[in-house]
């Protein structure tokens, strides 16, 4: 079994909301004041966890609370974690660019940091001058720079806008050079922050399989922050999932990743069955709807390219209805509906037998981009109207898993409701 | 069941291993010690300082058409605003010294001083958008300043050397060289020194407070008034001599003068009062520099 090339002990990161102003002047000379007098820090004993939809009276908040976790050699991590989970905090913490407010981190072997792509760069020197810098910046030496110097340009594919100021390039050609740059460091451990993002898809496929390449060849470990969870679950052995400043679950990728997807369903959704406002004759009603996908079971999240099965579950008050036609659409968040579908289009027609009946409709290799998603659903019964909530019965939100099988993220936008696959000749 | 068992397992495993193995190459925690300086590390990012002034150096000027020749338009411009406002309207003592020679300098000197003073002051502001992204030594930052200006206060001295020639070989003007210009590199790592230790320190003041940066943009424009560079300290009155000795900068301008065009209230003792300032300020810059820099991020 390999070393532990990091580890995290009991650390915790505490931050003042709000404006540095007189009101922190006072604290600071309230703290300075109990230290004098050998008191602990009152403010440390203060602060909520954090989370970032509730209001709250405290001028502080722990983004991090008592971390403990290692991590291996050869390792990739992959972190993830809702908006404000504390993902990025502590890649800071672990880079150096800010310390923690208690415990302590141990590392063993140099640690390179990619929280952003080009720092450093400056505008008005050329891409060779930036190369130089920018490699500086990130911890070589000119002559590891030097020795680097052809592999990086190759890598990054600008060779003709060597000598160009960079304020010139494309967005595309700077992001692609700055990259090469880090992708050619030589540390131990190489953190790595939701830069993939950007670029094309053509520089992200290199870009990861660079990434897998660093683990894989030379051993070394990788700590990786993104929300794309096709580009985690390609390149991650481990995963560490964060939830307000905690750590709520740390090992197998796959485990945690099911387990942020099941901790994603947060919305709050009436059961289908209590809905007021609804008309038709009542006879056959929606009760509850539920979903799942093949690969784990009951879920209100969704990877794009999986198949997802509708659940409905129906209430038979009048057990001598026949020729029953369910249908539902689907709405996105922008409430553009996107699909109207009954199961009498496909020439399905259930019968009422038993106080409940179950249906079940699958769709396969879903193709709605990531977003959240409603749907309102209507039955006929004998060709009349039985049931019509006027609200949804039923949400689910979907993620962008590996549509494309390359780790891609494609074409990011919320509006634009559907994904496609071609096959290309 | 089975995958309690093996997380346990790795768990185990781990503290086995952890009392093998207590050697790491770094721990990173909650605040440095006042004197936990890294000089290694400084060491270690020499590149970094070398490239950080050449970008300085050469971005500066790119995409103007004079270039470089700004750094002697400068000195050249204030150096005749001075002689035409206090060497012929006011008629201010320059120790019976050639205006041009008097005025400038003093600017070229002060104008040293000044650049590393303000340009570190702002050192943890201005870049944290890179300090923010990647670590390095911060104190590369300031130090870089310094050494890019070093350069810029060198062109501008040889520049002063031509005007000295002029006026010594063709205009016949009583000025002579004196030995104690051997003192002059001393003199230039005081300036620098104590650019640097009073920059670091506002730079560090201001990460949190703000107050201190308003202060210092006039704060260093009347101090050049309370110094030398537009009058010698011999034409002073008595009862203000000692404000204008207070100025560290003082003692520097005068032996300056004093080995450079041969007059000049030179004394050993302004130059140890500025040498003790020096030292004393820059110790405290950095100190509080490095105490700073690892959580500067949270606040500035």
């Amino acid at each position: 079994m390999s070393d532990i090339v990091l580890k995290v002990e009991n650390v915790s990161k505490q931050y003042r909301l709000g404006y540095v102003g007189t009101q922190s002047l006072k604290d600071d000379l309230i703290r300075r004041w109990h230290k004098i007098r050998g008191l602990d820090d009152p403010f440390l004993k203060i602060g909520e966890k954090n989370e970032r939809t509730k209001k709250s009276n405290s001028d502080y908040v722990w983004a991090l609370r008592d971390l403990n976790f290692d991590v291996r050699e050869g390792e990739v991590l992959g972190i993830i974690g809702k908006n404000g989970a504390g993902k990025s905090t502590l890649l800071k913490l672990l880079s150096k660019v800010t310390g923690p407010t208690t415990g302590k981190i141990k590392v063993s072997g140099r640690i390179a940091s990619l929280l952003e792509v080009g720092t450093g760069f400056h505008p008005e020197l050329t891409g060779k001058e930036n190369i130089f810098l920018n490699g500086a910046i990130l911890g070589m030496t000119k002559k590891e720079i030097k020795n680097k110097y052809d592999e990086i340009v190759d890598f990054s594919g600008v060779e003709r806008y060597l000598d160009t100021p960079v304020k010139r390039y494309s967005s595309g050609m700077y992001v692609r050079l700055a990259f090469a740059v880090a992708a050619h460091l030589d540390p131990e451990i190489l953190i790595v922050d939701e830069v993939l993002a950007v670029g094309d898809a053509e520089f992200q496929k290199k870009a990861i399989g660079k990434m897998q390449d660093i683990s894989k060849e030379s051993g070394r470990t990788v700590l990786f922050v993104s929300h794309n969870m096709g580009s985690i679950k390609n390149i991650s052995t481990r995963g560490l999932l964060m939830k307000h400043g905690g750590i709520e679950m740390m090992g197998n990728i796959d485990d945690v990743l099911d387990c942020y997807l099941k901790s994603e369903e947060n919305v709050e959704q009436k059961k289908a069955g209590n809905i007021v406002d609804r008309s038709g004759s009542q006879s056959v009603t929606f009760n509850e709807l539920t979903f799942e996908t093949g690969r784990k079971g009951v879920a209100d999240t969704i990877f794009t390219g999986d198949d997802m099965i509708l659940n409905f579950k129906l209430k038979v008050t009048d057990k001598s209805v026949k020729k029953i036609n369910i249908g539902f659409s689907i709405h996105n968040a922008w409430g553009d509906r996107l699909c109207v579908l009954y199961s009498g289009y496909q020439g399905v027609f259930y019968d009422a037998n038993e106080e409940y009946l179950h249906i079940k409709c699958q769709l396969n290799h879903l193709d709605f981009s990531p977003g959240s998603y409603t749907v309102i659903g209507r039955i006929e019964a004998n060709g009349l109207e039985a049931d019509w909530p006027k609200e949804s019965i039923g949400t689910f939100n979907v993620i962008m898993g590996d549509f494309y099988n390359t780790g891609s993220l494609g074409f990011v936008s919320e509006r634009v409701p559907v994904l496609v696959k071609g096959e290309w000749a | 069941m089975n995958m309690n068992t093996t997380q346990k397992l790795e768990e185990l495993s781990s503290l086995a291993l952890e009392k093998e193995k207590e050697e790491w190459t770094e721990v990173i925690k909650p605040k440095v010690g006042w004197f936990e300086l890294n000089l290694i590390e400084i060491w270690n990012y020499r590149d970094l300082l070398m490239l950080f002034v050449r970008r300085d150096f050469v971005s500066i000027y790119k995409q103007s058409i004079l270039g470089p020749v700004w750094f002697f338009i400068q000195p050249l411009l204030a150096t005749f605003a001075f002689t035409i406002l206090f060497g012929r309207i006011a008629e201010m003592s320059t120790d019976g010294l050639p205006l041009i020679l008097f005025y400038m300098s003093g600017i070229t000197l002060w104008n040293y001083f000044q650049d590393c003073f303000t340009k570190t002051s702002n050192t943890f502001t201005s870049n944290a958008s890179i300090f923010g992204k990647v670590y390095f030594p911060r104190v590369i930052v300031p130090l870089s300043v310094v050494i890019s200006n070093l350069i810029k206060f060198g062109l501008q001295f040889i520049f002063l050397l031509l005007f000295w020639l002029y006026f010594f070989k063709i205009d016949g003007a009583q000025i002579f060289m004196r030995k104690e210009i051997l003192l002059f590199p001393f003199l230039v790592v005081l300036m620098a020194g104590m650019g640097l230790g009073l920059g670091m320190i506002i730079s560090s003041l201001t990460t949190k407070y703000r107050d201190f940066q308003y202060m210092l943009t006039f704060g260093v424009q009347l101090l050049m008034y309370g110094s030398p560079v537009i009058y010698p300290v011999s034409s002073l009155p008595e009862e203000y001599k000692y404000f204008i000795l207070a100025n560290p900068m003082t003692g520097v301008i005068e032996a300056f003068r004093y080995g450079l065009l041969g007059t000049g209230s030179y004394e050993s003792g302004y130059l140890i009062y500025s040498f003790v300032f020096t030292v004393v300020v820059l110790f405290l810059g950095l100190l509080v520099f490095n105490r700073v820099q690892k959580n500067f991020m949270d606040t500035v």
